[in-house]
C-alpha cells in the first residue's frame, strides 16, 4: 500500500480543511452580495433633449485646463476625441432630423483597458468611474489597444506623456459635486446617478413617449454594461454607434486564456521532467551506436 | 599568519589578472573595416541620435503611430515577430535535454545565446516604445501588479526568460574565464533552467498572441480568432526552427574558422532533422488555420483585397514552404531546406504584421504606415544586437569547442 495511515490522515486533514475555508470564502462572497450589492454611479444620456450648444465641450475643457474647442458639430463629418479634449458632439442626419450625440469614455462596468493594464493606473473605482493614475502607468498603451470604444488617447508628442480621458469628473465627485457636463447642461439631457436608477428612468422615458424613444438603452447591456448610456430617437447604427460591440465584456474575451496559465505552470514542468526521465536510456543506447 | 598573507596576495594577483583579461578582451578582433561594418556603423549612430529626439520630444516626433493604431513597427516586428524568431532557444533545449536528442547539441548554445540576445533587445526596444518607461518596475516591484493583464504576464515571463536563458548560457562564460568551480554548479542548473524556460516561452510566445484577444473588432475577421494563442504558438515553433537554419547557414560560413571539423560535416544533417520538425508543426499551423476558417464560416471575405492578402499568406508563405520542407527533406536537398527556412521567416513576419500592423484597424480611414526613422531605429537595434553575438563568438566557446578542462568536468 502505498497509502500509510500517516498519510492517509494528513489528506484527509488537508481536504476538510480546503472544504472548509472553500466554503467559507463562498459564504462570504454571498454575503457581499446580499448585504452590499456593488452599485455604481453612472451617466445617462438623452439625446432627443441634446440640441448640440456644446456647452459640456466648453466646461470640460475648462474643468480640466484644456484648451477651448475650435470647431462646431457639423452633419456629414464626424470630430474624435484626443489627447486635449475629451468630450465631442457630433451632429447626425436621421429621418426625423439632426440627431446630436456626445462622446466621451463609457465607463464600463469590467473596463477592457483596466484589465489590460498591467500597473492598475487605469482603475475601475468603487464608485464607478474609470480613471487614470499618472504614477503608476508606464506608457505602454496597451489601454488604447484593448479599449473597444477607442477611448484613451496618448500625448504622442510630450516626453512625460500622459493617457487622458473623460474620469467622470472623479475629484468633484469626491467633494460632493456632479461631473461638470452633467451640472451644466442647459438642455439638462445629462443625468448622473446610480447606475440602476438611470436604467429605470430610461424605461420610463421609453415607456411614456413611445414615439420619442427608439427602445434601447445604448450601454445597458453592451461591452458587459456601462456607466455612460444613452436614449435616442433612432436605431443607434444610424448616429455612428459601433453596431458590432459583443454584450460580454471584453475582459472575457483573454480570461480563458489567463486561466490556463497556473494549469500549465503545475503539468508542464512534471511533464518535462517525466520526458527527460523517460528518454535517459536512448541517449544511453545512442551513445553505445555511436562508440 | 603568514600563509595567509600569501594566499591573499595571490588572490590580488588573479584578480588583477582578470581584469587585464577582460580588458584585453574588450578590444575589437579581426579587421574593423569589413562591408557590414560599414553598413551597419552609420545606422547605429543614426539610430542612436532617433533615440535620443524620441526621449527629447516624445514617440510622436519619430514614429507614425496614432491614437487609433498606438502600436506600430516596434511592438509588431521587433517585439511580437522577433520574439517568435527567437523560439529556437526553448525548442532546440527541449529536443536536447528533455528528449535527449544529442544529435543536436553542438547548436544548443548558440541557439541559446541567440534566443538570450533576442530578448534582451527586443525588450530594451519595447522600453522605447513605453511612453513613461521610468514606471516600468512599478510591475516589477510589486507596488502595482495588474494580474489580470496579459501584459503583466508577458512582462514577467520576459524578465524570468532571460534569467533562464542566461543561466542556460552561463557554463560558456565561466569557460571564458576559466571560472571551472563556478562552471560546475552552472553546469548542474541547467536541466531546471530548461524545464522553467520551455514552460515559460509556452506561456509567453501564446501570450503575446493573446494580448490582441481583446482587440476582437479591430482585428480583421480573417485573423483574429480565439485560437490567436495556439496559432502563435504552434508557429513559433517553426519559426524558432526556421530562424536556427538561416543564421546556423550563416554563422557557419561567417565563423567557419571556429567550428571544428566533426561540427561542419554534423552541421548538413541538423538541418536535414530540423526541416523534418518544422514540416511537423507547419503542418499542424496549416491544419488549425483551415479548421479556423472553416469554422468561422469566412467564405464571404475571401473575395476581397484582404482576402486575397490572406490566400498569399496561406498558400505563399505557408503551403509553399511546407511543401519545399517536406520535397527537400526527402530529396536531402540542403539548399531547399534552406530557401525554405528564408520563406517560412517571411511568412512569420507577414502573419505577425497582418495581425498587428495591417489587419489592425484595416477598415479606418487613414492607415499606419512605419516611418523612414521608425526602422533605422528597428535596423539599429539589430545591428546593434549582432555586434554583440559576434563580440560574444569570437571570445567565448559558442561555436568552437569547449576547453579540455570543461570536457573533463562533464563526463
Amino acid at each position: 500500500m502505498n497509502l500509510d495511515r500517516r498519510n492517509f490522515f494528513r489528506v484527509l486533514g488537508l481536504t476538510g480543511a480546503t472544504l472548509t475555508i472553500g466554503t467559507d470564502l463562498k459564504a462570504n462572497q454571498e454575503q457581499d452580495e446580499n448585504h452590499e450589492p456593488v452599485e455604481f454611479y453612472g451617466i445617462l444620456y438623452d439625446s432627443t433633449m441634446c440640441v448640440g450648444c456644446q456647452t459640456c465641450e466648453f466646461i470640460c475643457a475648462e474643468t480640466h485646463e484644456l484648451p477651448e474647442p475650435t470647431d462646431i458639430p457639423r452633419i456629414g463629418e464626424v470630430r474624435k476625441t484626443d489627447e486635449t479634449c475629451r468630450t465631442v458632439v457630433n451632429a447626425f442626419d436621421s429621418p426625423i432630423g439632426e440627431v446630436d450625440i456626445k462622446t466621451q469614455c463609457m465607463h464600463c462596468n469590467e473596463p477592457a483597458c483596466v484589465s489590460a493594464c498591467l500597473t492598475q493606473a487605469m482603475y475601475k473605482t468603487k464608485e464607478g468611474p474609470v480613471i487614470w493614475r499618472g504614477d503608476k502607468c508606464m506608457g505602454c498603451r496597451y489601454c488604447m489597444v484593448s479599449c473597444p470604444f477607442d477611448v484613451p488617447k496618448f500625448e504622442y508628442h510630450s516626453p512625460n506623456p500622459k493617457i487622458t480621458k473623460c474620469d467622470m469628473c472623479y475629484d468633484r465627485l469626491q467633494e460632493g459635486q456632479l461631473p461638470a457636463c452633467v451640472e451644466n447642461c442647459p438642455a439638462e439631457a445629462l443625468m448622473f446617478g446610480k447606475r440602476s436608477d438611470l436604467i429605470k428612468e430610461a424605461r420610463k422615458r421609453i415607456v411614456e413617449n413611445p414615439d420619442t424613444y427608439y427602445d434601447h438603452i445604448f450601454g445597458e447591456k453592451e461591452a458587459g454594461g456601462t456607466g455612460f448610456m444613452y436614449l435616442a430617437p433612432v436605431s443607434f447604427d444610424k448616429l455612428g454607434f459601433k453596431t458590432n460591440l459583443q454584450n460580454k465584456s471584453y475582459p472575457e474575451l483573454s480570461k480563458g486564456f489567463l486561466y490556463s496559465v497556473p494549469s500549465i505552470f503545475v503539468l508542464w514542468p512534471a511533464m518535462l521532467l517525466g520526458l527527460h526521465e523517460a528518454t535517459k536510456n536512448k541517449q544511453i543506447k545512442n551513445e553505445e551506436e555511436n562508440e | 599568519m603568514n600563509n595567509t598573507a600569501t594566499i591573499s596576495l595571490q588572490e590580488e594577483q588573479k584578480t588583477k589578472n582578470t581584469w587585464k583579461f577582460l580588458l584585453s578582451e574588450l578590444k575589437p578582433k579581426g579587421k574593423f573595416f569589413t562591408p557590414f561594418n560599414i553598413i551597419s556603423l552609420p545606422i547605429m549612430l543614426l539610430g542612436a541620435v532617433l533615440i535620443v529626439i524620441r526621449f527629447w520630444k516624445g514617440i510622436g516626433s519619430v514614429t507614425n503611430l496614432t491614437q487609433d493604431v498606438p502600436w506600430g513597427l516596434w511592438i509588431g516586428f521587433d517585439v511580437v515577430t522577433g520574439v517568435a524568431f527567437a523560439g529556437g532557444a526553448y525548442v532546440i533545449t527541449f529536443m536536447v535535454y528533455i528528449l535527449n536528442m544529442r544529435k543536436y547539441h553542438s547548436i544548443v548554445r548558440v541557439t541559446v545565446l541567440n534566443g538570450f540576445l533576442a530578448y534582451v533587445f527586443y525588450a530594451g526596444a519595447l522600453l522605447l516604445d513605453l511612453g513613461r518607461p521610468w514606471n516600468v518596475i512599478n510591475p516589477i516591484i510589486g507596488n502595482s501588479f495588474g494580474t489580470s493583464s496579459v501584459l503583466f504576464l508577458v512582462a514577467w515571463h520576459f524578465l524570468l526568460y532571460m534569467i533562464a536563458q542566461l543561466i542556460e548560457f552561463s557554463p560558456a562564460i565561466a569557460e571564458w574565464l576559466g571560472a571551472k568551480r563556478a562552471r560546475k554548479i552552472l553546469s548542474g542548473m541547467t536541466l531546471g533552467a530548461v524545464i522553467f524556460g520551455i514552460t515559460l516561452s509556452t506561456l509567453h510566445q501564446s501570450g503575446l498572441g493573446a494580448l490582441y484577444l481583446m482587440a476582437k473588432e479591430k482585428i480583421h475577421p480573417l485573423w483574429y480568432s480565439e485560437f490567436i494563442p495556439i496559432l502563435f504558438f504552434v508557429s513559433s515553433i517553426f519559426a524558432g526552427l526556421s530562424m536556427v537554419i538561416f543564421e546556423g547557414s550563416i554563422s557557419h560560413k561567417v565563423f567557419s574558422d571556429q567550428i571544428s571539423e566533426k561540427n561542419h560535416k554534423s552541421h548538413n544533417k541538423i538541418i536535414h532533422g530540423l526541416a523534418r520538425i518544422c514540416a511537423g508543426a507547419m503542418f499542424a499551423y496549416l491544419f488549425l488555420h483551415i479548421v479556423n476558417f472553416v469554422h468561422g464560416q469566412h467564405w464571404n471575405l475571401i473575395n476581397s483585397p484582404m482576402g486575397y492578402w490572406y490566400l498569399t499568406e496561406m498558400l505563399g508563405f505557408v503551403v509553399l514552404p511546407l511543401v519545399l520542407y517536406v520535397y527537400s527533406y526527402r530529396k536531402m536537398n540542403i539548399l531547399l531546406i534552406k530557401i525554405a527556412s528564408v520563406i517560412t521567416m517571411l511568412g512569420i513576419i507577414i502573419n505577425r504584421l497582418n495581425i498587428t500592423v495591417i489587419g489592425f484597424k484595416w477598415d479606418a480611414a487613414s492607415h499606419y504606415y512605419p516611418s523612414w526613422m521608425e526602422i533605422v531605429v528597428t535596423l539599429a537595434v539589430i545591428f546593434t544586437e549582432i555586434w554583440i553575438f559576434r563580440w560574444i563568438i569570437n571570445r567565448m566557446p559558442v561555436l568552437r569547442e569547449s576547453p579540455a578542462w570543461a570536457k573533463s568536468q562533464s563526463s
